[in-house]
């Protein structure tokens, strides 16, 4: 007898869809409990961790916001192989406004966020009138065309950097800033694509040719996502300027481009919590590995193929599925 | 002075050209996308010397070897890899560019790469070329570029594969319907791709040394002037290879070296601006480019 897995919705995510769910603190706490417990469990690792580990936390957030920021472009159908651009953009942009006009990192942060996210908008605009690979292509090439044009222009310190930058006034402020800001892009870009606008931009995802065809102008709102994406990624490059007081080259190295990339895919490219948790398993992953030197970028590259080719989901959706039905094996009539 | 940029920029302008034509076979012509080029392009000439240095092969087998490895590395990542994510753009892309980045990264950590990783030429000597003088090698490369460039050419437009390679590209449904085996032309396609560039490898790299940062420029290089020149035009890349060719010989003749790294993407950049679908691209231009 041939048999095959049937899945079916928990009565108890049936119930909670609708207003049921304020029937009883069980569906409360069945729907509260996947937003509430993420953030019990970052505080809870911020405040019991060792300092060397809450270092690792830290870049676990910077990575997590980075790959929020490749998750909302890949959802609109943009895959950027270059994710450094956005880090690297603004961490200049941070360093140099501290480094040259002396402004406070309350100042620079903001500003990096904003003017970097408006710099790298306009130099991808052209690239969004392109479709999937050929998008990909070009943002692989940006950001070592920054680093070279750094190095050869000799600008904002050249290959020195720029040394001495000031850190934050306060030093919790190191770990609980961007694990803040990571929670708020998480939670945040959820509600956006689920509002009417997120549809849109999901169509764009699906099938940019019907969208048009709608009369939606979808350059308007790729570049907006480009925009939104880009002061994300640009917030993660000026926070870390200001806790290495330090800006050069190495902002626009492949492990920024390529860490996102790999978390995302190991925890499930389009879920927005999927990307944050493969930070949360890759960057550790990869302290732990940090005795193998290089062999960690081949570790991520092994790890890209492996996910995308047995586990194309991910590891978030599973888990969501998991929590939302159950499975049966029934026969095949 | 002048002349002699005429000179190198030719030749410069055809190691482009050899370097793109096997991307654009895999990519421009058959539809697979290969970021795992660079990364197949090094793996080449380290291949070629292993078995000269280590193995101590002769130069003629070694080189034969090596291309052969290569082109069945490239039908083995075609068959086992990309075959199960056929059809899913991101899945192609980051799979391939998840190969290419093990493999240099692989072969940066087990140490290859230094001074003495050199191929050695295929023939010694250098000629006078009008003003400049000019190694057997370069001029060696050309007659390559030439001849593959044309081969490629007869390949695609005169040969049952070669058109089931352009098949498969412009429709796969219908190329099914002909009886053309979409999952055996595409793995023929990534390891032809795989050959070219394991043929430009042992054919450039005695040119300096081979380092592994040469993947990460060929691959940019190769997408640049696939970018440039459209994709699926043969013709197209080759004056795509001329024009960004030129443009960084001129460059670094006469403004400074260090800024030739930026005329392919300032030149994609401007293209991508005027002309979104290439300069001479046709095949799915409406389809690939908004």
């Amino acid at each position: 007898m041939a048999k095959r897995k049937e899945r079916i919705d928990r009565g108890i995510k049936v119930r909670s869809d609708d207003i049921f769910a304020l029937s009883s603190w069980r569906e409360m706490l069945y729907l509260s409990s996947p937003r509430v417990l993420p953030i019990v469990i970052i505080l809870f690792l911020a405040i019991f961790l060792s300092p060397y580990w809450q270092r690792v936390l830290l870049s676990v957030a910077v990575f997590g916001i980075l790959s929020l920021s490749w998750d909302m472009l890949n959802q609109t159908g943009m895959i950027s192989l270059g994710q450094s651009l956005f880090f690297g953009i603004g961490a200049y942009f941070a360093g140099t406004m501290n480094h040259y006009f002396g402004w406070h990192p309350f100042l620079t942060i903001p500003f990096a966020m904003i003017a970097g996210g408006l710099f790298c908008t306009v130099i991808l605009m052209p690239l969004v009138r392109l479709r999937g690979i050929y998008f990909s292509m070009t943002t692989l090439i940006l950001p070592i065309f920054f680093e070279r044009l750094i190095e050869a222009a000799r600008i904002f310190g050249g290959t020195e950097g720029l040394t001495g930058l000031q850190s934050l006034p306060y030093s919790w402020l190191e770990l609980y800033l961007p694990l803040l800001f990571l929670l708020i892009v998480l939670f945040g870009f959820r509600r956006f694509m689920a509002s009417d606008y997120g549809l849109v931009l999901k169509g764009i995802h699906d099938n940019d040719q019907s969208v048009k065809s709608s009369g939606i102008n979808i350059n308007i709102y790729k570049a907006f996502v480009l925009f939104m994406a880009s002061a994300v990624g640009c917030f993660a490059g000026a926070f870390i300027t200001h806790v290495y007081l330090f800006v050069g080259m190495p902002v626009f190295a492949l492990d920024y481009s390529i860490l996102p990339i790999a978390s995302s895919v190991v925890g499930g490219v389009g879920t927005f919590a999927g990307p944050v948790l493969g930070a949360f398993i890759l960057v550790p992953l990869s302290e732990i590995l940090r005795q193998f030197g290089g062999l960690r970028i081949v570790f991520y590259g092994m790890f890209l193929v492996i996910f995308i080719v047995a586990l194309p989901d991910g590891i978030f959706p599973y888990i969501q599925r998991k929590y939302q039905q159950f499975e049966r094996w029934v026969e095949v009539k | 002075m002048f002349l002699s940029t005429i000179v190198l920029g030719f030749i410069n302008s055809i190691i482009l050209a050899l370097v793109a034509l096997g991307f654009n076979l895999t990519f421009g012509i058959s539809g697979v996308a290969n970021f795992a080029y660079g990364g197949l392009y090094v793996f080449a000439g380290l291949t070629a010397w292993i078995f000269i240095n280590i193995v101590k092969l002769p130069y003629i087998v070694s080189i034969l070897l090596s291309i052969a490895a290569t082109s069945l590395f490239g039908a083995l990542i075609y068959r086992f890899i990309l075959q199960r994510v056929r059809g899913i753009e991101l899945s192609e892309v980051i799979a391939t560019f998840g190969i290419g980045l093990a493999v240099l990264e692989l072969f940066r950590y087990l140490g290859f790469y230094g001074f003495e990783y050199t191929l050695p030429v295929m023939f010694e000597g250098s000629i006078n070329l009008f003003v400049v003088t000019v190694s057997i090698q370069r001029v060696m490369i050309v007659i390559i570029g030439i001849a593959l460039a044309g081969g490629i050419w007869f390949f695609t437009h005169h040969t049952k594969i070669g058109l089931a390679f352009r098949g498969i590209a412009q429709d796969e449904y219908t190329a099914l319907t002909l009886g053309i085996d979409s999952d055996f032309i595409a793995t023929l396609s990534v390891a032809f791709g795989s050959t070219i560039a394991a043929i430009s490898a042992v054919a450039i790299f005695p040119l300096g040394t081979i380092s592994i940062e040469q993947g990460y420029v060929v691959l940019i290089n190769a997408l640049a002037v696939s970018i440039v020149g459209g994709l699926g035009s043969t013709g197209g890349l080759i004056i795509a290879a001329f024009i960004i060719g030129y443009l960084q010989t001129f460059t670094s003749a006469y403004i400074d070296t260090q800024w030739v790294m930026f005329v392919p993407p300032l030149i994609i950049l401007a293209v991508l601006a005027l002309k979104p679908s290439g300069l001479f691209g046709k095949q799915k231009e409406l389809e690939e480019r908004v």
